[in-house]
């Protein structure tokens, strides 16, 4: 009998104004593997299903356990992280695509940079007074850490970006991820202090009333964030701060 | 000179992000450079928790008591000044990791909680859910980032540190790197550059590290003279998930909330873990250690595991692994204090261990030696500082759970400001400081490997390399495969001379950057072997059968390597360790110490 294997197609782009081709490999099975070791296996024997020499596939990756959120690629058309897609799960053969609302670098690696324009421009952080010793912290109940943990959770991988209908280029939407920040932002003790900076960034174009609630978002995001829940909480948070903002101006 | 001098940190860890916040803070330009964006670096992978004697739950715990527990556990093979100046900086550091909203778990009334963790007998370890490390590298990468908006650091994300540019009097004046999409090499000029480029367990092959965490940055400057100190200290992690492309580490706080360890009585059982009735389980750790139990330190678990399934014949059916079993505790505390790490896990092995017991087996871990610094910091290259994993300071020859990343931070926050310092009295460069020379050096490197044309892959080469360490240089050493693991390597270095690079292309070539850093990988490697070589007797996670015993007399020395270029490889020199505080006595935990 034939040793068993592992089909996989491979959409290649030698750069971002390069033609996207597909590329098609054949590689020994071995148990327990995920989509990475795939790719890993390729760049020690970069040889085409039909024999022809190529280069290794370009990819991101760090911490291969879904916690840096490097790896997201479309595998079998579904935007999720390469490190977590285990083969034995998976239809072959396997098909890896970057992800597409996003401009491409090379093969499977894209531009994310916008997520980390985006966090900016919500002021994601808690605005501390200085780094030297000030004493402990605010108390903060168990269940008020119980809710923001999660959130603080987010890998920025942008799989939320890639399958929300309203996030693409043209709309300047800022997506889930970084609404869940502003959430998890307004509600800390010191944090919420920008509350009302976040929330007029959020407002505009782009901005929150965007979102049609489709919630693509909460299915993809790989780490589970409870993102329907941020989205409502801080639309909410916009309105009010809209009506506020008429009777103050 | 300069009045407000430029820095350049690389590296954006939580010890490059620790020092960029400090000089950010102090008014200091600082230029952050990383391989890959910043919020994706290696320390996001550290879940269990962070160490300080906060002594919240009324066990009298006191920074003396971790100072000490942290230079026993290292065997006391670490510097007692610079370890106690981090233990009694710890309370205050967990104060600020609070304040800038790291989601610590709390206690009803509102404080932090505590953990237990391996090496300790005391409730010393905060934690965030089971992803810490996670947690306290988003909260300094969002003050970076408010720093990074208000101009005061300019990031420089997808470029790879090459080498140091050093003036002729051997000064450290910048920086060559190279842009990782365009392959672009340039210098940047700096006063003073501040290495926090983390562990190499690449160089083991498969580890629990991530994929940048090659050790390349560091070797790349030993080659250029910095001294590399106790580089035979190696961590390998008691309780890691065997993996295709990794291994997975399971956290010590699973050991900490009450994991138990254990394997079938009967060689071969071949009944499922949970039909095994407690009579017929042997909990080793529990027998040969009472008193710490399944909470003994990495090396001492690490080794008994590799006894009960070398020496005992009793791995899970015949197979390099034991169980860690946590079933006997109830899912709802599993959920709140181990969720992170249980799904790991569930999503790569695919059972849930909150069901049945997990399989594990020692792997690379950690890297307790490092670029040689002093109390600032500092190499004994003038103007390069260290900290970080990527330094040897904190850990003597063994890391407690832990501690990492509070000297991370600790480090960054000693580096940072000494940086700044340096910067202000460093007199200026004659000529161009060594910029142009260095941009030349490193791009004939370039263009050899672009024009080599031999048969090897790189990555092959690399697998080779992994294995070799792998199987001589981890938890049990002999002086004979040491010496052929030398041998090999030296192979290894022939065979990349004749490297093919598959890649040619100048954009976003991956393999290439991979290519540039195996060959330091293969370098620091013969530090590493060469060291334990050397190295004849056991202290802490340096274990040689054939000298079972700690020889302080000959061996309470610091390994400092550097590098000949006569001879291509590392030479040794050794220095004495401070032990002006706690006198060195026998390190036991099968008693009370
Ligand atoms: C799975 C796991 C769990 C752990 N759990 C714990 C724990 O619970 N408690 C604890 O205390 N410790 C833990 N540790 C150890 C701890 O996580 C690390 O020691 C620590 O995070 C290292 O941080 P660092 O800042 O030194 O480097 P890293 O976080 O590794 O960052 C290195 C940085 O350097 C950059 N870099 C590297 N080379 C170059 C180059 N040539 N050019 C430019 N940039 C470069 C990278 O891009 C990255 O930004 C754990 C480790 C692992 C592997
Ligand atoms: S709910 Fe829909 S529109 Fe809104 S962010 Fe999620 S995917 Fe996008
Ligand atoms: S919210 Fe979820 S899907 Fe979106 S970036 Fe964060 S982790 Fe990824
Ligand atoms: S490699 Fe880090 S999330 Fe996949």
């Amino acid at each position: 009998m034939a040793e068993r294997t592992i089909k996989v197609e491979i959409k290649r782009q030698h750069d971002p104004d390069g033609t996207a081709v597909v590329e098609r490999f054949e590689i020994p099975y071995r148990p327990n593997m995920n989509v990475i070791s795939v790719l890993m296996e390729i760049a020690a024997r970069p040889v085409t299903v039909d024999g022809k020499e190529t280069t290794p596939v370009t990819y991101e990756s760090n911490c291969l356990e879904e916690i840096c959120g490097s790896c997201s690629m479309r595998i079998n058309g579904r935007a999720r992280m390469a490190c977590s897609a285990l083969v034995d799960n998976l239809e072959q053969p396997l098909r890896l695509e970057p992800l597409s609302k996003f401009p491409v670098v090379r093969d499977l690696q894209v531009d994310r940079s916008v997520l980390f324009e985006n966090l900016k421009r919500v002021q994601a952080w808690v605005p501390i007074d200085g780094s030297y010793d000030l004493g402990a912290g605010p108390r903060i109940t168990p269940q008020a850490q119980e809710e923001s943990y999660p959130l603080s959770n987010c890998i920025s991988c942008c799989c939320c970006m890639e399958v929300c209908p309203q996030f693409n280029v043209a709309t300047g939407f800022v997506g889930a991820a970084t609404i869940a920040q502003v959430k998890l932002f307004n509600d800390h003790p010191t944090g919420k202090v920008l509350k009302e900076e976040r929330l007029h960034a959020l407002m505009g174009d782009g901005g929150i009333q965007d979102c049609s609630y489709a919630q693509n978002c909460v299915k993809a995001c790989p780490k589970e964030l409870p993102l329907a829940q941020a989205i409502s909480d801080v639309g909410r948070q916009v309105m009010v701060q809209a009506v506020k903002d008429i009777f103050t101006t | 000179m300069a009045s407000t001098p430029k820095i350049i940190v690389i590296g954006g860890g939580l010890a490059g992000l620790s020092a960029v916040m400090k000089i950010a803070e102090a008014g200091g330009k600082v230029d952050l450079f990383s391989i890959v964006p910043v919020k994706r670096s290696h320390s996001v992978c550290a879940q269990g928790g962070i160490n300080a004697a906060k002594n919240l739950k009324g066990e009298g715990d006191t920074t003396w008591q971790h100072f000490d527990d942290t230079v026993y556990g290292g065997d006391f093979l670490g510097n007692q000044t610079p370890i106690k100046g981090m233990c009694e900086a710890a309370p205050a550091i967990i104060d600020l990791l609070d304040r800038m909203g790291v989601p610590f778990n709390r206690t009803p009334e509102g404080l932090l909680d505590f953990r237990r963790f391996g090496g300790t007998l005391y409730h010393r370890t905060a934690f965030a859910g089971a992803t810490t490390g996670q947690q306290l590298l988003y909260a300094l990468d969002e003050q970076v980032r408010r720093y990074e908006s208000e101009g005061k650091v300019q990031k420089y994300e997808g470029w790879e540190f090459l080498s140091a540019v050093l003036d002729s009097k051997g000064v450290c004046r910048g920086i060559c790197a190279m842009n990782l999409r365009t392959m672009e090499v340039r210098t940047f000029a700096a006063d003073a550059i501040i290495l926090a480029t983390g562990g190499n367990g690449a160089i083991f092959g498969k580890s629990t590290n991530s994929v940048v965490c090659t050790g390349s940055a560091q070797a790349a400057v030993y080659q250029q003279g910095v001294c590399y100190a106790n580089g035979e200290f190696i961590q390998v992690h008691p309780t890691c998930i065997p993996g295709e492309d990794k291994l997975r580490l399971m956290s010590e706080s699973a050991r900490g909330e009450g994991g138990r360890v254990w394997v079938p009585k009967a060689a071969g059982d071949k009944r499922a873990a949970n039909s095994i009735p407690a009579s017929e389980r042997w909990y080793f750790l529990e027998e040969w250690y009472p008193k710490y139990g399944n909470l003994v330190p990495r090396d001492v678990a690490t080794r008994a595991i590799h006894k009960v399934v070398y020496e005992h014949g009793l791995g899970i059916d015949g197979q390099p692994m034991v169980y860690l079993d946590l079933t006997h505790i109830d899912r709802a505390t599993l959920d709140r204090k181990l969720e992170g790490i249980l799904e790991i896990y569930e999503k790569f092995v695919g059972d849930d261990p909150r069901e049945v017991p997990m399989k594990i087996f020692p792997g690379m871990h950690y890297t307790m030696g490092g670029l040689w610094v002093d109390a600032d910091q500092m190499t004994n290259i003038p103007g390069i500082f260290a900290a970080g994993e990527a330094e040897y300071q904190y850990h003597g020859a063994n890391r407690l759970g832990a501690n990492s990343l509070l000297s991370c931070i600790y480090g960054g926050f000693v580096a940072g400001p000494k940086a700044m310092q340096y910067g202000k009295n460093l007199q200026a460069a004659e000529g161009d400081g060594g910029h142009t020379a260095e941009l030349k050096r490193q791009e004939e490197i370039n263009q050899r490997l672009l024009s080599s044309n031999g048969a090897e892959n790189p990555f092959k080469i690399w697998r080779e390399l992994g294995d070799v360490m792998t199987k001589n240089a981890t938890v049990i050493r002999y002086n004979k495969n040491l010496q052929a693991a030398d041998g090999q390597i030296q192979r290894l270095l022939e065979r990349y001379r004749n490297i093919n690079l598959s890649d040619k292309s100048m954009w976003a070539n991956t393999s290439f950057a991979f290519t540039r850093q195996l060959l330091n990988m293969l370098h620091l490697a013969r530090v590493i072997v060469q060291g334990a070589e050397r190295r004849d007797e056991s202290r802490g996670a340096h274990y040689k059968p054939d000298f079972p015993d700690r020889n302080d007399e000959k061996f309470l020395k610091t390994t400092k390597a550097f590098f000949a270029t006569d001879t291509n490889g590392p030479r040794f020199e050794y220095e004495a360790v401070d032990t002006q505080f706690i006198p060195p006595r026998p390190r036991r935990y099968d008693a009370v110490k």
